[in-house]
């Protein structure tokens, strides 16, 4: 049946097809719909797991029971799961296991714009790259079969514009895979170093018939047209290529870019005049060309930086502009920002005000750091901001403890925020952690969490007791506030920066865009009170704007939550008429 | 022949659904298509744009600058924004709501108000509409999508029932009827 799909979707349906029976994963743009479609299955026991090694552990345990499995992340989600990735390599799988991760070249969502496939190489992992949907369905029905012919966990990469274009995919049905049998084997599973020294061995075997795969896999073909070009690329760059040349070059479609097939690129670099390495990010591929004696036109031409589009490869090729029409007149930014009503708008109103020190994590929160607000002083990775200010004050004057705080969110304090805790407690630094618990992982589009209280089916599971958890790790002082509540706010703060020990506070209400959470009627200004001083803007709101000399809010956006009537000094900002 | 529409907005603006049922329809009248939108952090009230490509064979997912016969802006600033994108003698259908960004908001920079006109002396045609009213009228704000999609849907030789079809099978029944209510409203507008 053709339809049309999401990048990550065709995986979803790929993997289900090919009889997945578990997947682990942790959300993360532009990877998550990877696993929440597959949790629509029956069949697939699908979770969200608290990070991404985690993830990656739980699949390769149920790969070792004998069941197909994945996990799926963002780029940045394998540098926490390197570790189990590297060593699997060593062990091999049982069922067959792919791990679908998705790069994000021109940062659409991401911190960095890494390239990945460096992993595939250092781990010695074969890895698959589809370039639309239709691909992304068959190699990761096809990564199972890899997996288990070749005894290897597949990477599958992904990158944004695969994963969220949709194309259309032409469907078949469900195979049901049996279970393999676990048999105890402690020379494949346990690495120890005089086991790892052998695997070392087999892994280095497999790469060899690996790479004698690739000459022959029908994911790495030829393409042949005009010869005066030849053209070696692979993932959205092919489509780019394609649009621009059609069939007037030839191209050498890589999609298997772990290992790379030798002999098809020295074959191909012979039939055309000139060679062109075109490939987003990293010079891979480029990279192993030279490596093979060849001297492709690649980096020079094509840029190390962001994504590429028809419109780069036209520019490199000096190929026609395509005339368009410019507006003279500048249109503002309109860069994303916390939503009207948002719970994390409070807390950062009170640290920016007192002009507190903010170590910042990853999640919506990160929005903090926008103006007006401009309340975040730095955000590294996940986890970083509670690890970052233990180093960050034992490093500083004392004073520094009475002015700076860290901000987490509740997903990512269960991902690698606890740890943090613990070393803080542990060595002792008189850190003030604010958990910013908005009962959901927000960022990625509403994904549940270990502190939510609910699995990724929606039905109840688990639920981690943050306050107790804190105590647990040594932290005596923790308290709960509501972010609506400013003056709350802005006393624990106070208070919790002059304690001379560490603490925490809880800065709890759900995300105000959760279907449950209700919300109140439009807010209103009295004109006749207002009196302009323009206080109710500097939180940032959407819904709060400046029209004819007064402060106006709109109707559509506003959801009543009152935070910037609290800051008017002339009570002009009234409750709305009931919905 | 590739026909590429750009759909633009501010996020939360529901371009996403507009996509979907655009896709399906064409999906339908037996085209290859493609629809590439960006998720995550531009949800959170940021420009967001959604790019449609159909024709007998697409390749790439995205619109490049001069390329787009029809740009759907559900925003007018966000219309200016990517007007670049336009081929020469494509076409702007464009809500005239305004929505702050952020610099508007906190003063920094000017709403410019004109600048359709500036684009109109420039020789872009534009159709503009008041698309929130008629979602209004149709019993929700949010139907705004629905709206200016109507408006799109007339320029191609589709007939009415598709598109109708594709609400009935995209969106949650109990919105259904005011959708097809804001198609029709839009598409007689």
């Amino acid at each position: 049946m053709k339809q049309l799909m999401i990048g990550n979707k065709a995986v979803a349906r790929g993997l289900y097809e090919g009889g997945i029976k578990f997947v682990s994963s942790y959300p993360g743009t532009p990877s998550t719909e990877i696993t929440e479609f597959l949790a629509k299955y029956d069949e697939v026991k699908s979770e969200w797991a608290p990070n991404e090694k985690v993830a990656t552990e739980a699949a390769f345990g149920a790969s070792l029971a004998g069941a197909r499995s994945a996990c799926a992340m963002k780029h940045v989600g394998l540098n926490v799961a390197a570790d189990p990735l590297f060593t699997l390599s060593y062990t091999g799988v049982n069922a067959g296991m792919v791990i679908c991760v998705a790069d994000d070249p021109a940062m659409h969502s991401s911190q960095n714009e890494q390239d990945y496939r460096h992993y595939a190489i250092a781990a010695k992992v074969p890895m698959l790259e589809p370039s639309n949907s239709q691909e992304a369905y068959e190699f990761s029905k096809a990564a199972f079969d890899i997996s288990e012919k070749f005894d290897t966990a597949v990477l599958l990469r992904m990158c944004t514009r695969v994963a969220h274009s949709q194309s259309v995919v032409d469907t078949a049905e469900r195979v049901e895979i049996p279970n393999k049998p676990y048999v105890k084997n402690g020379a494949k599973y346990i690495m120890m170093p005089a086991n790892a020294i052998k695997r070392h061995v087999v892994v280095e075997d497999r790469m060899k018939a690996l790479r004698e795969y690739a000459e022959t896999c029908p994911f790495n073909r030829v393409e042949m047209g005009g010869t005066e070009i030849g053209i070696i690329t692979s993932g959205t760059s092919y489509q780019y290529v394609k649009e621009v040349f059609g069939e007037r070059s030839s191209v050498l479609k890589i999609g298997m870019p772990n290992p790379l097939p030798e002999k098809l690129i020295l074959d191909f670099a012979k039939k055309v005049k000139t060679l062109y390495v075109i490939e987003e990010l990293e010079p891979i591929i480029e990279t192993h060309c030279r490596n093979l004696g060849l001297n492709p036109i690649g980096k020079e031409k094509f840029s190390i930086l962001g994504e590429f589009s028809q419109q780069t490869i036209s520019a490199a090729f000096n190929l026609p502009e395509k005339p368009s029409v410019k507006a003279d007149t500048v249109a503002p930014a309109r860069p994303p920002m916390m939503c009207a009503g948002c719970p994390h708008r409070g807390i950062y109103y009170v640290l920016s005000k007192n002009k507190i020190t903010v170590l910042g994590d990853i999640g919506c929160y990160t929005l903090g750091a926008q103006p007006p607000l401009s309340a975040v002083d730095y955000t590294l990775c996940m986890g970083a901001s509670v690890s970052g200010i233990h180093g960050f004050l034992k490093a500083s004057e004392k004073d520094a403890q009475k002015k700076t705080v860290a901000v987490i969110g509740d997903s990512t304090f269960m991902h690698s925020g606890i740890t943090g805790l613990v070393n803080v407690a542990y060595n002792g630094s008189n850190s003030t952690v604010i958990i910013l618990d908005n009962s959901i992982t927000g960022m990625t589009g509403h994904q549940q969490n270990p502190t939510t209280g609910y699995n990724i089916k929606g039905d109840p599971a688990g639920k981690v007791d943050l306050e107790a958890l804190c105590r647990a790790i040594g932290i005596r002082r923790v308290r709960v506030v509501d972010p609506y509540d400013l003056k709350a706010c802005e006393a624990a703060v106070k208070e919790e920066l002059e304690a001379d020990e560490p603490s925490v506070i809880i800065s709890r209400r759900p995300c105000v865009l959760l279907k449950y959470v209700k919300t109140a009627p439009a807010l209103k200004v009295n004109k006749e009170k207002c009196r302009a001083c323009k206080k109710c803007m500097s939180l940032g709101c959407p819904a709060v704007s400046f029209k004819n000399g007064k402060a106006h809010i709109d109707a559509t956006l506003c959801v009543g939550c009152e935070v910037c009537g609290k800051l008017c000094p002339f009570d002009a900002i009234e409750k709305g008429d009931t919905l | 022949m590739t026909t590429n529409i750009m759909i633009v907005g501010v996020g939360g603006q529901g371009s996403l659904l507009a996509s979907k049922l655009l896709g399906a329809v064409l999906l339908s009248e037996g085209y290859d298509v493609k629809v590439s939108e960006v998720h995550g952090m531009s949800q959170r009230g940021g420009s967001v744009e959604t790019y449609v490509r159909f024709g007998e064979k697409v390749y790439s997912p995205i619109i490049t600058e001069g390329e787009a016969d029809y740009i759907l802006s559900f925003e007018k600033l966000e219309a200016a924004r990517w007007a670049a994108y336009l081929k020469q003698g494509g076409e702007i259908i464009v809500n005239t709501q305004e929505i702050d960004p952020m610099p508007v908001i906190i003063g920094k920079a000017e709403y410019p108000t004109s600048i359709l006109e500036e684009l109109k002396t420039k020789g872009v045609k534009i159709e503009a509409i008041d698309a929130l009213s008629a979602a209004e009228k149709a019993g929700s704000v949010k139907a705004v999508n629905v709206v200016l999609l109507a408006r799109l849907a007339k320029r191609f030789a589709i007939p009415y029932g598709k598109w109708i079809e594709a609400i009935e099978n995209t969106v949650a029944p109990k919105f259904v009827e005011m959708n097809k209510k804001a198609f029709e409203l839009g598409y007689n507008l």
